[in-house]
């Protein structure tokens, strides 16, 4: 039997700005290595997301200008489908703007609040113009492991009940720089702040999205080992350099 | 001080091509028969401008040949409403704007807005030279007070397919309308039109009639308000084309004469880092910065060109001159190296990052990591034949250690320094 593995990316042309194309790269070849079907879906504004076509969903960061007008498309367009998606267990992963969009909503820095579409019970909020950007190396402590990236926001997250961080910050400010969580977890659906990209450097991350993604629809799924030495080496320096002084 | 210029001053600025524009325009300015004072490459904050009046003056404070002094300052994008106010410019030249360092300097429509208002306070009889070609730098003429003069590029044999992932500039910056292409040339770069409002491509003064870049540089046509000319650059990519056009322009925008622009760029020679070649014990050396994707996508398609392959050294560091986020790299095409490199070493503080993304680009697994530059270059060197040409491709602090180190090994100690 062809395992196949489909992803919906949405809004690719929009949402493009910090590298986070990596994680498309990092998936296509960790399932090309394994005979796993790999196929690409782009969803740009107006185009609808139907959530019985999908195994998994990645929506990336953005520009300020740019997620105004994804906020809109997915509240007036997407939004319900997405939920329903990922209520019925689709595997999700969306990183910085594209995480805060998720939320109930997203208040700017002018103190405009953008609706988001729920499928994270969590917000997000701008402290204003002067406020400081978290910017910079993270380190993440998640299932007894690390993940490590870049981080590179000006909104505060705060998650509700329905949700739990995915991981604890060791090194870095997280979702709001105060409660030492970092990004959210509802069902298979991850949120994180974390560029990098965040995939490639995180090949166990990485795998376990591939394996909850292709779960939904293949009971058995043993994923085969891959030559992840660049990986690992990778991610030590990563964490390494993440811990150190910073440089002049 | 920079008032006691008695030719003024005009400012270069933009995410890249900065300093081979401004390096280009005052061969031209020379050949005019102005001496221009300029800042060091890549010392472009205000200190690096300051530094370079000083100078240039004699300790009253006064310039010799002061009615010929011209200013030619390259500014960094973020410092440019600053430069305005300080320097009150006769005209500003802008390359492009594209993502870079975005943990530096913030959201490309941030830089966008920052030039808006400095282009704001400029007078009427300051000229604003603008690449017709990249749409968030031709919708700067919107508020220009005095006139706008642009350039483009016009040889549609150079254009690609489609716009690709590394596109900024997409939107109409009047009605936010997704803008339609008849020709890309690279990243948003080509002649754009706005379904809904209709905005387009401005007409440019200095056009880009034909280009040919081999290895040994670029031969470039241009059709100027004078007439056509034809100039032979060692510069390599339809990149540093645009820069040469900008220079061009803002040539044409100060007045100079056709002969002094064909004679200036005759002349060039590159800085160091862009595209300067050195000899290293029978080894040709050439050192190309690249910063951001879109430099190092056109960077990559220039070494790819010839298809040849190539001894290559790809050097990334991550510290704040280089922008701490070296996520960047996974929006390079990188997929175009495959097969291409015939040695390969990654370095920098980041090299093994660089190594993943070159594993997952599918470029092999041959090449070697290396992080400490030194041992890099040296293995590197090598690894060259005598007589070949070793690519090494620096971010930006990479690129100060690269060049000490090849100073010190070259024993020359002369062959960057700024004319």
């Amino acid at each position: 039997m062809e395992i196949k593995l489909r992803l919906a990316h949405l809004y690719p042309r929009l949402m493009n700005i910090y590298g986070d194309r990596g994680n498309i790269i990092c998936l296509e070849r960790r399932c090309q290595q394994r005979g796993i079907a790999f196929e690409v879906e782009d969803l740009e504004l107006g185009d609808e997301f139907k959530p019985e076509e999908y195994d998994l969903v990645f929506i990336g960061g953005a520009q300020d200008r740019e997620q105004r007008r994804v906020a809109q498309d997915l509240v007036a367009c997407k939004g319900e489908a997405l939920r329903e998606a990922v209520e019925s267990g689709v595997a999700l992963l969306a990183v910085c703007g594209g995480y805060q969009l998720l939320g109930r909503f997203y208040r700017t820095a002018q103190g405009e609040d953008l609706p988001g579409v729920g499928v994270f019970d969590l917000w997000t909020a701008h402290p204003g113009p002067q406020a400081r950007r978290f910017i910079g190396n993270v380190v993440v402590e998640w299932q007894g492991r690390t993940l490590v990236g870049f981080e590179n926001h000006g909104g505060r997250t705060h998650l509700g009940e329905g949700v739990a961080p995915l991981g604890r910050v060791v090194v870095g400010f997280g979702n709001n720089g105060e409660d030492g969580g970092e990004g959210a977890v509802h069902r298979n659906a991850y949120g994180t702040y974390l560029h990098g990209a965040l995939l490639p450097k995180n090949p166990c991350f990485a795998d376990h999205l591939i394996e909850t993604a292709l779960r939904c629809r293949y009971q058995e799924v043993a994923l085969k080992g891959l030559d992840d030495r660049v990986e690992e080496a990778a991610h030590a320096e990563a964490v390494r350099l993440a811990t150190r002084k910073p440089p002049p | 001080m920079a008032r006691r210029l008695g030719q003024g001053s005009v400012l270069v600025t933009g995410t890249n091509g900065k300093t081979t524009t401004a390096r280009l325009l005052r061969n031209i300015v020379q050949a005019a028969g102005l001496r221009p004072v300029a800042n060091r490459a890549g010392s472009n904050l205000m200190r690096g401008i300051a530094a370079a009046l000083v100078e240039s003056a004699q300790l009253t404070g006064e310039f010799p040949g002061r009615d010929h002094r011209l200013g030619v300052f390259e500014v960094d994008e973020a410092t440019l409403p600053e430069a305005v106010a300080a320097l009150r410019p006769k005209a500003v030249i802008f390359t492009n704007l594209f993502r870079d360092q975005l943990d530096r300097y913030g959201e490309v429509e941030h830089v966008a807005s920052l030039w808006r208002e400095a282009v704001r306070t400029l007078t009427e009889t300051a000229t604003v030279v603008l690449n017709a070609d990249d749409p968030a730098i031709a919708s700067l003429a919107a508020v220009a007070r005095g006139r706008a003069l642009f350039y483009g590029f016009g040889d549609v044999s150079w254009s690609v397919a489609r716009l690709e992932h590394d596109a900024d500039a997409r939107w109409c910056s009047s009605c936010g309308c997704e803008l339609s292409y008849a020709a890309v040339f690279y990243g948003h770069l080509g002649h754009w039109r706005c379904p809904g409002c209709g905005e387009a491509s401005p007409a440019a003064t200095v056009v880009g009639l034909g280009l040919e870049s081999g290895s040994e540089g670029l031969r470039l046509i241009a059709a100027l308000p004078g007439g056509e000319v034809a100039v032979r650059l060692p510069l390599l990519g339809l990149y540093n084309a645009y820069n040469a056009l900008a220079a061009m322009a803002a040539a044409v925008a100060l007045g100079a004469e056709q002969e002094a622009i064909e004679k200036g760029l005759g002349s060039f020679t590159a800085a160091f880092g862009r595209q300067e070649r050195l000899l290293v014990n029978g080894r040709q050396v050439q050192v190309i910065l690249a910063k951001n994707p879109a430099g190092l996508n056109q960077v990559l398609r220039t070494i790819i060109a010839d298809g040849m392959q190539k001894d290559l050294v790809l050097l990334l560091n991550d510290n704040i001159a280089d922008g701490r986020d070296v996520s960047w790299i996974w929006d390079v095409d990188f997929e175009l190296l495959a097969g291409v490199p015939r040695s390969l070493i990654v370095s920098g503080n980041r090299a093994w990052d660089m190594a993943l993304r070159l594993k997952y680009a599918g470029v092999g697994s041959s090449f070697q990591v290396e992080p400490n530059t030194a041992l890099a270059l040296r293995q590197a060197l090598r690894g060259t034949s005598q007589g070949d040409t070793l690519y090494v491709i620096p971010t930006y602090t990479a690129m100060l250690q690269v060049r000490e180190l090849l100073a010190r090994w070259g024993g020359h100690g002369v062959f960057w320094q700024e004319g």
